[in-house]
């Protein structure tokens, strides 16, 4: 097994990019699973890449003839907005309720 | 015989030739769910009774009402003298990662538990169109993230028709079992590294992968956008062609659906496979098997019956005029996991960050200090450990210090991979194949709980899939056997872009020419 890429430090730092709080027993398993998925991808780098090899976003060529015609930029109004709303976890007077953004008071 | 039991074109034709109605149809459908299926996926503790592992457990919403509505419209309409469509009273499963109007859709999270659709996903609305009736919402690992179907917060996970100790792969699994079992002839499924063609070899089905842009992703709940293809799971080719027809096409609410006409799927099955020309490659034959202890990876053979099932196939392919061209080079598919470890995690990660308890889904109950601890709270507890650790490892292969020795030089290697398919298809070129074939998986299912947790040797299980996911173009899982101990072997057909017609008239061609081997009148375990 090749060294831990992933130490405790990197994985905390990857846990807060993600905005997921974790337990510590779940923190074992991924960061374990994390560098055995590592070794494998550490395949990729012995692959001799001539920096004329393009990079793929997709598979398939999109060439002009193949996309689909763009919309008109006009505004819609949404055909259901009660539809919608009533999906929100906590709502009042039609507006998304949430906890209050960090901030600290300005002295 | 049941109704349920006949292909979606029997069904169709007899109920408009005025021999069955759409209301019986639901109803045998109905009941043979309740005599196999079990009780559906819930987010429950997952224990499981010894009833519970006889079952096929495909089911997380069985939307009823819903379907008899449907039904009873579509027996209306013939009465009226209208046609209903070209699959009128055709009971058909979603997989529920398809977003399907008033119906929850969960994408097998707690995250989503609680979700009722506002719209439905172009495929699945063009398949009620066309008079399908859309019988519920079928399980799968959660977010499709997964081989086995096992990863779904919705427990009891699918088990294989065939064998119930044993997987019936994913992240269709709920889809193709749902189909296998007879519990109806067509599922609408995904398939990103292989999440149709591998369930669909393991449940002995159809299950076809179409090129990326055949058909909309409107409605799809999103993991990895540059890879996901919405597909037809079926009994038969024929109805795979007849659904596949149905829901490909334009879509103007998909940017990345093409502008291309939709070809006659049904009318290529009759063509003669006299001089197609027909690879085999023996990168196919020579998989990469991580250790399950120490994760380092050796190469080694596939499973003996699935070769043999393979060359068989070419073998009966040969005597109906086909031409086998072997020892095709296709030097980057070893490549293909590490690949998509890399692309589909980048791309997990994106679109999982949505999901924050804000708009809809799962909000944390818990009081935070502020708005990011409830998103690290509601995220947390809401997503499972499988989409937990792909958006750590999306995370890590994105991060402006390592994009370039992982994410650019995976989409590097994508090129690679697509290169070789361009090579072999390529009209002018050395090999100039209609199409290639090969295993669609390195063994037959394994059994339940035998590797989930391992998530690298898992992944490996889609590494003869997955190639194609990269490339873009279409691939067709059919069944071709049983192993020795009686569970399904499929082969699978590759093609070039948008020649879904090849690979279907390839597997009709195969189908039609065993059709009265043994082994096609065995019937799976929960049906016996």
């Amino acid at each position: 097994m090749s060294e831990e890429l992933i130490t405790p430090e990197m994985f905390e730092h990857l846990v807060d990019l993600a905005a997921i709080a974790l337990d510590p027993s779940q923190s074992d398993y991924l960061r374990g699973e994390l560098n055995k998925q590592l070794n494998a991808i550490n395949e990729l780098i012995a692959i001799p890449i001539d920096e004329s090899i393009p990079l793929a976003a997709h598979g398939v060529p999109y060439a002009q003839a193949d996309a689909a015609p763009l919309r008109e930029d006009c505004w819609e109004a949404c055909e259901n907005p009660e539809e919608i709303l009533v999906q929100v976890p906590v709502s009042e007077d039609g507006y998304i309720v949430v906890p209050d953004i960090p901030h600290s008071d300005l002295e | 015989m049941a109704l349920i039991d006949q292909t979606a074109t029997e069904i169709t034709q007899k109920i408009k030739q005025g021999e069955l109605s759409a209301v019986d149809v639901l109803d045998s459908a109905l009941e043979r769910i309740r005599a196999v299926d079990g009780r559906p996926g819930a987010l429950d503790d997952g224990i499981k009774s010894l009833e519970d592992e006889k079952k096929v457990h495909a089911f997380i919403s069985l939307t009823e009402v819903r379907a008899r509505k449907q039904a009873e419209e579509i027996d209306r309409r013939l009465q009226s003298g209208i046609d209903p469509g070209p699959l009128a009273g055709v009971p058909v499963t979603i997989k529920d990662i398809f977003c399907v109007k008033d119906t929850l859709s969960t994408a097998g999270s707690r995250i989503l538990a609680n979700f009722t659709a506002p719209y439905t996903a172009t495929s699945a609305a063009r398949l009620e169109e066309a008079g399908a009736v859309l019988l519920g919402k079928v399980n799968l690992d959660e977010f499709t993230f997964g081989s086995s179907s096992e990863s779904s917060a919705f427990q009891p996970s699918p088990r294989n028709p065939w064998n119930t100790a044993y997987v019936p792969g994913g992240s269709s699994g709920g889809s193709t079992a749902s189909v296998a079992a007879n519990e109806v002839p067509l599922s609408l499924g995904t398939d990103t590294g292989g999440s149709i063609r591998q369930p669909a070899a393991f449940c002995g089905v159809v299950g076809l992968k179409p090129t990326y842009g055949r058909v909309s992703r409107y409605g799809l709940i999103a993991f990895g956008s540059s890879l996901d293809c919405p597909g037809p799971i079926a009994r038969n080719v024929e109805d795979a062609a007849l659904m596949l027809h149905v829901i490909a096409g334009p879509d103007p609410k998909d940017s990345t659906a093409f502008e291309r006409v939709v070809p006659d799927y049904q009318e290529a099955l009759k063509k003669d496979i006299s001089g197609m020309r027909i690879g085999l490659s023996p990168d196919y034959f020579n998989i990469t098997f991580p250790d399950p202890k120490t994760g380092e990876l050796a190469r080694q053979e596939i499973q003996e019956d699935v070769k043999k099932a393979v060359y068989y196939a070419a073998e009966v392919l040969a005597g109906l005029g086909a031409e086998i061209v072997e020892d095709v080079p296709m030097p980057n598919t070893a490549h293909g996991i590490p690949t998509y470890f890399v692309i589909s995690r980048v791309e997990a990660a994106s679109n999982l960050h949505r999901f924050d308890g804000v708009k809809y889904g799962y909000r944390t109950q818990k009081e935070g200090r502020d708005l990011n601890e409830m998103y690290r709270l509601s995220r947390a507890e809401g997503f499972g450990l499988q989409p937990k650790l792909r958006i750590l490892m999306g995370m890590y292969v994105s991060a402006a210090q390592y994009s370039e020795q992982y994410y650019q030089r995976a989409l590097r290697v994508r090129s690679l991979i697509r290169g070789d398919f361009e090579a072999i298809f390529d009209t002018h070129g050395s090999y100039r194949l209609d199409a290639l074939l090969t295993p669609t998986t390195p063994t037959t299912a394994f059994k339940m709980d035998a590797v989930y947790g391992d998530s690298l040797l898992m992944q490996y299980t889609d590494q003869l899939t997955v190639s194609a996911n990269h490339a873009g173009i279409p691939g067709i899982s059919i069944p071709a056997g049983l192993d020795a101990s009686g569970l399904p072997i499929g082969i699978q057909f590759l093609a070039a872009d948008f020649r879904e017609d090849i690979i279907l008239q390839a597997s009709y061609a195969f189908e039609q020419a065993t059709k009265d081997e043994a082994w096609r009148k065995v019937r799976p375990q929960v049906l016996q």
